[in-house]
Formats: structure tokens, sequence, C-alpha cells
């Protein structure tokens, strides 16, 4: 027996290690992901004032502040039981495309680009966005601008980018001036040229010499969660869930319906529990028979949705589909339906910033504490999100429940893991390019563990079985 | 040329992105720095590349830049490893510094949180606490300088990145680096006529402002918004001032920490609300609030109700 520790697994949102066990002959026994982090919102948001909430929760991430931020506030609003008026709704929406820019960008250039840029056998000390910004100078330079300047575009429409604070129960704090959104437009443009590059160097210079790679490490077959328009229309901020399973059946429901659906397993090896979709019968991660899987992020989105409402990326929509389909498997293909999602929140931002009524100064109705429960639910760049609290009549949380996108995607990120290692090491054979090439099926969810282990010591524990030339599993090892 | 390590232990990436949001000028500092380790960035392991060592190891660097709060054993170890490795500690952030927002749980019992999460939770179906093999929690919320000796701290939630640009830069010319020891209040450009207009009240409502402007703002406290600026260190508006908060027309909750060091915040805004004529006795939750982000040596969990 021999035990590979690959710590930690590297440019992702959190700190997680991956301990991968080999047998007397060489075969892996086991591996899992193991995630290190502990902290405990659940529990500590009860007795909080539920405006509050907002505030508190970006702090699950920095990544994705603004998707805690907002599914927060529209928690806050179902519980005070307002709507928003719909300068103030626009205003959120607005800020959740450009968040969305920011850290598509962030993803495909800073944590992924590295594997693909630089080859993902490439010397560990080149193969990041430091390596990329020795052979790529321009580009580099250009994507440092375009993704702090998206930052600035969210410090001059909420004040604060990073842990914001400005969607508030019933709306949004901060009218934007017009001059505010003259300065605005530019800067949406400008990123939206470098959405249409990404794209195409993408197309053109990166996916066709790893198409071997994607149509075969790290698939699974799973279905799909995403939020769309009443018409079938991909929307990111609002809208029902679409559950979609494998065949393409689907059913559509509201968020605050969640429970009917999304129950979650506690496995006794993993701090990070494991959403499935109950209505799909009992759970299980058996790749050959998976049970109640499904998988939320881009390339969910991009399957569950009918079309995009933007023309520029319902193009590329439309070539994706004639090149792949619809019930898109490939994991590695995350990054292809990223960069789908990055032109299309460009454009999305660039229409919401044209928008007459984003000027209104009427961005915000008072609220009064209650006794009542109210579910906020919203897409984060990781997936679909669902803050969920109840209060008492003082409008203090008496429980919070939280389901964030990562540990959706939880299940099928072990199994995607478990298959890339079945495929990749044999006969005791490995490198450190092999290692990285399974660290890339994790990569390619965008797992946001901090995300994930919100509620306590997560850990997103894969257990990879070993299994034999007749597919039988020789041993299963769970954590260390 | 400086070395440079970076870890993360108890964290949410935010102080991470915002070292990003140096934007430019830090692509104009790389040269002169070399990145050794840092986990969110760049592929070095900690137990070699292909996982060959039995002892955690990083390598030697001038600087180790630390963020997030201690939760757990292997938090700490990482912690010892990075001070016996690194010339200078940088804690950044304040959950390194005061514990952030994860040291509101240390309100509660490392029991409490397992019964919400694994039994109580309404999607969950009732398991036992997974133990197989998961590193042992600390008994709670612990900031970097409990558990290490800590050279530089640069609080904030996140920090602004002038601060750590300007840290950096002074390492660099061999400088030494300090925080300006003032309040958000000292860089607030609203009115002040020392009277509150009303009592104390939840942010429920909006306060009267004129969209686009903030120097004939009335004070938020005065507004009787509660608002934690006359207790905070200053630094969030970075090279602007003006606090990001009350860009959006928000009162501050204490991101920045204390103004000095032994500091009592909660002291100082009771002081500060009384002298404007307010009863912070009428603040809903107090003891959270106050502490929001400085929780790692005050907060105490709560007599079971
Ligand atoms: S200090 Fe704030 S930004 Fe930094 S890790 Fe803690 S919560 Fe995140
Ligand atoms: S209390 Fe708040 S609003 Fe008033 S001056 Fe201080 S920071 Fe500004
Ligand atoms: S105003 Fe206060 S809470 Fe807001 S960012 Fe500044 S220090 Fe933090």
């Amino acid at each position: 027996m021999k035990e590979i520790v690959i710590q930690p697994v590297s440019r992702i949102e959190g700190g997680a290690k991956i301990t991968i066990t080999l047998d007397d002959t060489g075969n892996v026994a086991d591996a899992q992901v193991n995630v290190l982090e502990l902290r405990g919102f659940e529990r500590f948001c009860i007795g909080r004032p539920v405006e509050e909430m907002p505030r508190i929760t970006t702090r699950i991430c920095g990544v994705c502040p603004w998707s805690h931020h907002l599914a927060s506030a529209k928690a806050c609003d179902a519980v005070f039981g307002v709507t928003p008026p719909p300068a103030g709704r626009k205003l959120r929406e607005l800020c959740n495309s450009i968040a969305f820019m920011e850290e598509h960008i962030l993803h495909f250039y800073f944590l992924s680009g590295g594997d693909f840029v630089m080859g993902p056998d490439a010397d560990y000390m080149v193969r990041n966005v430091f390596g990329i910004a020795q052979k790529l100078p321009d580009v580099a330079r250009n994507v440092v601008k375009v993704r702090h300047m998206c930052a600035h575009m969210l410090e001059i429409i909420a004040g604060k980018a990073i842990h914001p604070t400005a969607a508030v129960p019933g709306g949004f704090s901060k009218p934007l001036t017009e001059a505010e959104r003259k300065q605005l437009i530019p800067m949406a443009q400008q990123a939206l040229e470098l959405a249409k590059f990404s794209i195409d160097y993408a197309k053109k210079s990166i996916f066709p010499a790893y198409i071997d790679v994607i149509k075969t490490v790290g698939v699974i077959k799973t279905g799909f969660l995403g939020t769309v328009k009443n018409d079938g229309t991909m929307d990111m901020y609002d809208g029902k869930l679409r559950m979609m399973d494998a065949d393409g059946k689907y059913e559509d429901f509201e968020a605050k319906d969640y429970l009917d659906y999304i129950s979650e397993k506690v496995l006794p090896w993993s701090f990070v529990k494991f959403p499935y979709n109950k209505k799909w019968g009992e759970f299980s991660m058996d790749p050959e028979n998976p049970q109640g899987i499904f998988r939320v992020n881009t390339l969910a989105r991009i399957n569950v949705a009918d079309k995009i409402s933007t023309p520029l990326a319902q193009a590329e929509l439309e070539e994706f589909r004639a090149t792949f389909g619809r019930q898109v498997q490939a994991t590695l293909l995350f990054h292809w339906a990223r960069l789908i999602e990055l032109l299309y929140s460009a454009e999305k931002a660039i229409e919401l910033l044209n928008d007459p009524e984003i000027t209104n100064t009427n961005t915000r109705v008072p609220v009064t504490p209650r006794a009542a429960r109210g579910v906020g639910c919203t897409e984060a760049p990781r997936g679909t999100l669902i803050h969920d609290y109840t209060t008492d009549d003082k409008g203090l949380v008496t429980s919070a429940n939280l389901i964030v996108a990562t540990c959706m995607n939880n299940a099928p990120i072990n199994m995607s893991v478990k298959q890339a290692a079945k495929l990749l090491i044999k006969d005791g054979k490995y490198d450190q390019g092999i290692l990285n090439t399974v660290e890339m099926t994790i990569r390619a969810y965008d797992p946001c563990l901090s995300c994930a282990s919100h509620d306590l010591n997560g850990q997103l524990a894969c257990k990879l079985d070993i299994v034999d030339a007749d597919g039988e599993v020789i041993e299963t090892l769970t954590n260390k | 040329m400086v070395r440079v390590a970076e870890e993360w232990f108890a964290v949410c990436g935010g102080c991470e992105v915002s070292i990003l949001d140096i934007g430019e000028p830090l692509l104009d500092l790389l040269p002169s720095l070399e990145f050794v380790h840092m986990p969110v960035l760049m592929d070095h392991k900690l137990y070699g590349q292909t996982g060959e060592k039995s002892k955690m190891e990083i390598p030697d660097a001038d600087i180790g830049i630390v963020t997030g709060s201690i939760r757990n054993q292997e938090n700490k170890e990482l912690a010892e490893e990075m001070r016996r490795k690194c010339k200078i500690i940088i804690s950044l952030g304040s959950c390194a510094n005061f514990g952030g927002i994860p040291a509101l749980g240390n309100m509660y019992t490392n029991a409490q949180i397992y019964d919400t999460n694994y039994r109580n939770d309404t999607s969950t179906e009732a398991g036992e606490n997974p133990s197989e093999g998961l590193p042992a929690l600390t008994d709670r919320v612990y900031s970097v300088n409990e558990v290490i000796k800590v050279d530089i701290s640069i609080p904030g939630c996140p920090p602004t990145p002038e601060w750590i640009a300007s840290a950096l830069v002074a390492l660099l010319e061999g400088k030494s680096f300090s925080l300006p020891e003032r309040s958000v209040c000292d860089d607030c450009p609203v009115v002040r006529e020392k009277k509150a207009k009303v009592d104390i009240r939840r942010p429920l409502q909006a306060p009267e402002f004129t969209p686009g402007r903030y120097d004939n703002m009335r004070c938020l406290n005065e507004q009787g918004i509660l608002c934690l600026g006359p207790a905070t260190r200053t630094g969030c508006g970075g090279s602007e001032k003006t606090p990001r908060c009350i860009k959006a027309y928000m009162p501050c909750r204490g991101c920045y920490g204390p103004i000095r060091d032994g500091a009592n915040p909660m002291v100082d805004m009771m002081g500060a609300l009384s002298s404007v004529g307010l009863d912070p006795k009428q603040i809903e939750d107090r003891m959270a609030t106050f502490n929001r982000f400085i929780g790692s040596g005050r907060l105490r969990p709560m007599p079971v109700r």
C-alpha cells in the first residue's frame, strides 16, 4: 500500500487535498478530495437581525460575494413580504452580470488557464497566471486590466465590490446617477470585447488541442439544474428552477419549493453534505448507475436553457449545440460553457445600462420585521444558490439553511475525480502531469470550497474506489 | 528579488482577490517578487509535486502572507510551518487579525454547530457527525496572532489593495510600514451636528441623502441608523478616502477592526452613541453587532436559552 498526498489542490477557491491510495500492484485503491476549513454559518446566523444577513453571508465567499449578497437579499424580501421597485431590481441584476464577468475572467485566465496555455504537464512553477504573463504578456495585461475594471464598475454602482452592502431587503441602497451610467457604458463595452476575444481564442488555440482529453477525462452521466425564465430562456438572477435528467426530461419549479426536490445526504467520510434529487430515487454515486445526481454551474445552465436572450451568446450556444448536442456530459466543457456565459453577461450588462429605468431614484421600499420564512435563490457563477431563512416576530433569524453551488456539485466532483483517476493512473505509473490532469477535472467545476465548507469543517471528501479489469471494486477506503 | 509565500486558513478568499485587485501595479511589482508558494494561483505542493514527502514543507521565503482564521489543527500546523520558513509574516485581513466573521461561531459550541448542520437543517437527512479521518477542530476560532508571532498586521475585510501594495513596496525598499490610527468617521464626508435627530433604529428604511452626493448627508448615527464608524479603523476608502459602505449610503459594520491595538470598540461605541444622545441599550443583538468582525478573543458561547 502506498499513499500519495497531493496537498493543496491548487488554483481553486479554498483549501483541499487529494489522497490517493495505491494497492500492492500499484493500482489506485482509493482517492479522496478533502477540504480543510471550518466555519459554521448556519448556526451563527441564528439570533442575528435578518436584515444583517446580506452583509454577513457575503463572507461565505470572497470570490462570489455578490451571489450570496443577492440570494440573501432576495430571501429577506420574501421574509419581509416585499417586492423591490424596478430600478432596485435592475441594479441588483446589473451587479450580478458584472460579478459574473469578473469571476468568469478570473477563473478562465487566473485559475484554469495555466493548464491550457502552458499545458497540463508543464513545469509547476510556470503552469499558472505568472507563466501566462511571460508567454502572452499583452493578453495577460489586458486580462488583469479588464478584470480589475469589472471590480471598479461594481464599486461605482455599489460602493464596495468585495463583500458589498448595497442590496438591502426591499431593494438597493444606492441609486445610479446619470453620470455614473455614462462612465460605465464604455467599460462594459471593453469587457464585451475581452469576452469576444476569449471565446475566439479558446475555440482556435485551446479546445482543439485538448479535444481528446475533453472527450474522455472526467466524463460522467448526470442530470442538470439551472434557472430559466417562463419561456425557457437562460437567466442568471431570477426565474424558475429547471431540473433536467440525463435524458433531457425536465420539471420546472419555484425556488421556494426546493425542499420537494432537493435533499442532502450526510456521509460518514465527508463534512460536506451531498445534495441530490430525491424524486429520482435513492442517492447513489455508482458511476455505472448514478441515482439522484445532478450538476449545476455553467454547463448545467447551458444544458437546461432552451435559448439565450442576447444575440452573440445565442449564436455561440447554437454552435456549441451543433458540435456537442444538448445533454453534454463532458466535464471539461464547463470551460467552453463558461465563455458563452461571459459573453452573455457582458451583453446583459450593456442592455441593463441602456435601460432608461436604471437611473430611477426609487430603488428601495421600507420593510417591517415579522415572523416569516423566506427563500432566496439566484444563479452564482458556480451554479444554483439557495438561502432559506426563518424569523421570529422581531425579525431575528431562528433558522437558516444554505445550499451553495459547490455543495450541489459535491457528488459529481467526486464522480469525475474518480473517473479521471481510474483512467489515468495505471500500474503504479504516475507523474505530476497526470496528477495535475486529475486536478483539472476538479478545476472545471470552478469549485468554491470556502462556500462548500460554510457550514462545517468542510471536507469535500472524494472516495476513489479502485476497480479491477472486470469492473469489480477491489477496495474502498474512506478518509484518512 | 524578494521571495513570497502565501497561505490561507479558514477563509472566504476575498483577501486573495484583494491582492489581485492591486491590478496593473501588481504586474509592475512582479519582476521584484518571486512567488514560491501560493495555492490559489500556483501548483507548489506541500508534500512534493507527486506527494513523495512525508512532512509538510513550504520553501524558505522572505515574506509570508497569511489569511483566514485558525479553525482546525491543520490550519495551526500550516501557520507554524509558515512561521518557521518566512522571515516576515504579514497577517492579512480581519479573519487573520481578529477572527473575522467566522469568529461569530465562537458564540456557539462545536457540538451546537454539528447539531445544526447534520440533524436540524431542513433539507438534511439526519446523520451522525462525519468523523472518519477528518482533522480535529480547535475548540474555538483563533486569530493568527493568537497562534504564531506576526510581524505586520493588515486588517480589513477585505483589506484595501493600496495597503497591501504599500506594505510590499515598503518591505522591498527596506522601510517600515504602519497604518493610520484614525477612525472611519475621520474620513467620512457627511455632516455632523453632534446631536441625534431621532432614536436609534434598525436599517430597515433608507436614510435621507441626495443621490450622487455625500457631503450634505447627515451622519447616519445622527439619523438614528447604527453606524460603527466611530470605533473602526479607517482605510476601506483607499486613496478616495470616503468609506465604502457610506458610498452606498449604508452604515459601517466595523470590518476593519479596532482603531488601534488594544482599543475596545464596544466601549468606544457606547461613548460615541451616548455623546450624541443615543441609547445603546436599544440596539438589537448588541454583543454580536459590536464584535461582528473581532470575535476571536471576545465572543464566548452563549448561555443555553
Ligand atoms: S478577512 Fe474578510 S475577505 Fe479576508 S478571508 Fe476573512 S472574510 Fe474573507
Ligand atoms: S458614524 Fe458613520 S456616518 Fe457618521 S461620520 Fe462616522 S462613519 Fe460617517
Ligand atoms: S465602512 Fe466600515 S464596514 Fe464598510 S467597508 Fe469600511 S470599515 Fe468595512
